[in-house]
């Protein structure tokens, strides 16, 4: 009832682990797993071992967290150990982020006869200058990396996007036409500060970190729904999701997968099973039979 | 909400050369033994056992042992100064059986003496042991003799009590006395060799473990151990022997704030 084809890959059903929570070892990719992830993407990694920023790196705020824990990863040649080490019951997706088409290809070519798709961070809003949003925001850029790590790939390379941009849709038709096999939507939203009362401290080390949790759902839905009716290519959709209802609504919006993160924070990882449980039951009442005669069907 | 509180600091009590304790009031969760709190010197924050766990005076006590810059620019600080605290976070551990044994070793003498407080407040029978490298290392060790805690010390140097490591003497005592459970919390190599112990007697036991953390709150996965994937800061940080099991990596190495494996 709940399969659905991502890019040719088959998965159990349309939940996937989102990038960045957990997922920085094969252990905690395959945890998710067996708690029923449809899919799993990796924390993202980049050519270099990177300690990220020192903490406070995680702070919540009202309706979510906001987070600069600035892309600490060991680096494509210690993270391949870890890909190795990933039970195949569960199709992988590598997230990857560098600050060039050259390093972006690079660590794609380096790991994709272990994963199953690629998906292109262009989009943390608090990366070091010249990686995540700041590519993200330029659709020749984005375009221009799509390309590359296209070439140099046999496996599908699916694009996670920003919502902080005038236009996503923009950027979402440059990563098409360059090639790309799909769009995730949309990475953590902002940046944003909380500052401490008592002290006047920005509380984060890095002062500013995206949003992520319900409080961002409504512009995650957006995002969706304004790029699937511009695109082709499949759309993943990310941002706030907590219960069946959340992943529903983001598949009526055009999504044929949903990915799961912040919320994991409040229910762990039996999040999987909460929410596949409730979209069968929903399915089951209403009729539905598969995943795919729901996508999109918000769009009249 | 999981954002810092500032806090004052209440009293500051200098336990060793190395560790102090500073004390808190805190109205927020009630903490239980073998949780921690992140602490936030407004340029760094790290996870900190709590120590002792007032719920009638409100307070709450963490120990630091000074090893490092955040430790030492905790230790430069004096009684009215302000910290952030968030937590109390993770699992604790159990307060279970009616004859205990809780062995420390240097600064994770501290949730064992959370825990040992609590587990007379509720009639159970505890015996420690507190090992560290030399007598003046030695932690909490005039309190426990004070609350009439059956406390025996292993010192490296032999400076004072037994002369050597905390297992070598627990494989004396524990054949002696039919303990119910055991708990422990210091360096990873010790406690290792208190599974080892446990194991072989089949006495249940709870571990506390450390590893390297960011967001303590489940979410950004530097704290998960090969091969469960477990979270240190929510399903941990104290396991039982069977989960420790499983946690292929207990022992043997863990990862630093890139995720870069370095050996125990």
């Amino acid at each position: 009832m709940l399969e659905v084809e991502l890019c040719d890959i088959k998965m159990k059903n349309p939940t996937m682990l989102a990038a960045g929570v957990l997922g920085s070892t094969a252990a905690s990719l395959n945890w998710a797993a067996r708690s029923g992830a449809g899919a799993v993407v990796t924390k993202s990694f980049g050519l270099h071992p990177n300690k990220g920023y020192v903490n406070p790196t995680t702070v919540e705020v009202t309706g979510g967290i906001i987070n600069a824990i600035g892309l600490s990863n060991p680096g494509v040649d210690t993270f391949y150990g870890e890909l190795e080490k990933i039970e195949k019951t569960t199709p992988t997706i590598a997230s990857i982020y560098g600050a060039s088409a050259e390093e972006f290809s690079q660590i794609a070519a380096k790991v994709e006869n272990l994963v199953d798709i690629i998906e292109l961070n262009v989009s943390c809003p608090h990366a070091q200058k010249g990686c995540g949003a700041s590519i993200g925001a330029d659709p020749k850029l984005t375009g221009e990396i799509v390309k590359a790590v296209k070439n140099a790939v046999e496996i599908p390379v699916i694009a996670k996007l920003t919502p902080n941009v005038t236009d996503i849709v923009e950027i979402a038709l440059s990563a098409e036409k360059a090639g790309c096999n799909g769009l995730t939507l949309i990475n953590s939203l902002g940046p944003g500060i909380k500052i401490d009362l008592d002290t006047a401290n920005p509380i984060l080390s890095n002062k500013f970190g995206g949003l992520s949790g319900p409080a961002i759902k409504p512009v995650a839905l957006r995002c969706v729904f304004d790029v699937y009716d511009a695109v082709e290519i499949p759309v993943v959709g990310v941002g706030g999701i907590s219960d069946y209802r959340d992943a529903i609504e983001f598949i009526f919006a055009g999504a044929r997968c949903v990915q799961i993160g912040t919320s994991i924070t409040y229910k762990g990882l039996d999040i999987f099973k909460e929410i596949t449980d409730g979209m069968k039951k929903f399915m089951y009442n209403r009729g539905y039979e598969s995943i795919d005669e729901m996508v999109g069907i918000a769009h009249k | 909400m999981h954002a810092p509180k500032v806090v004052e600091i209440k009293r500051i009590i200098e336990e060793t050369d190395t560790i102090k304790t500073f004390i808190f009031n805190w109205d927020g969760e009630p903490a239980k033994p073998g949780q921690f709190m992140m602490l936030w010197n407004f340029h760094d924050e790290k996870p900190m056992s709590i120590s002792l766990i007032d719920p009638i005076k409100e307070e709450i006590g963490i120990s630091i042992k000074n090893i490092g810059p955040f430790t030492e620019a905790i230790h430069s600080l004096q009684v009215g100064d302000k910290l952030g605290l968030r937590g109390p976070y993770g699992r604790g551990f159990e307060i279970t059986g009616s004859k205990i044994l809780a062995v420390g070793g240097g600064v994770g003498m501290a949730p064992i003496s959370a825990f040992v407080n609590e587990a007379r407040d509720r009639g159970v029978d505890v015996d420690v042991i507190s090992a560290a490298t030399t007598k003046n290392e030695l932690l909490f060790m005039d309190e426990l003799r004070a609350a009439d805690v059956k406390t025996y010390a292993c010192t490296d140097d032999g400076s004072f009590g037994f002369c050597g490591f905390a297992t070598e003497f627990m494989e004396e005592i524990i054949k002696e006395k039919d303990y119910d459970m055991v708990v422990t919390c210091g360096p990873e190599i010790m406690m290792k060799g208190v599974f080892e112990i446990v194991d072989k007697l089949k006495i249940p036991a709870q571990f506390s473990m450390e590893r390297y953390m960011k967001c303590g709150i489940g979410i950004c996965g530097q704290c998960c151990v090969d091969d469960t994937g477990w979270r240190i800061c929510a399903e941990g940080p104290v396991f039982w022997t069977d989960e420790v099991r499983l946690i292929t990596e207990f022992g043997k190495y863990k990862r630093d704030a890139s995720g870069i494996k370095h050996d125990i």
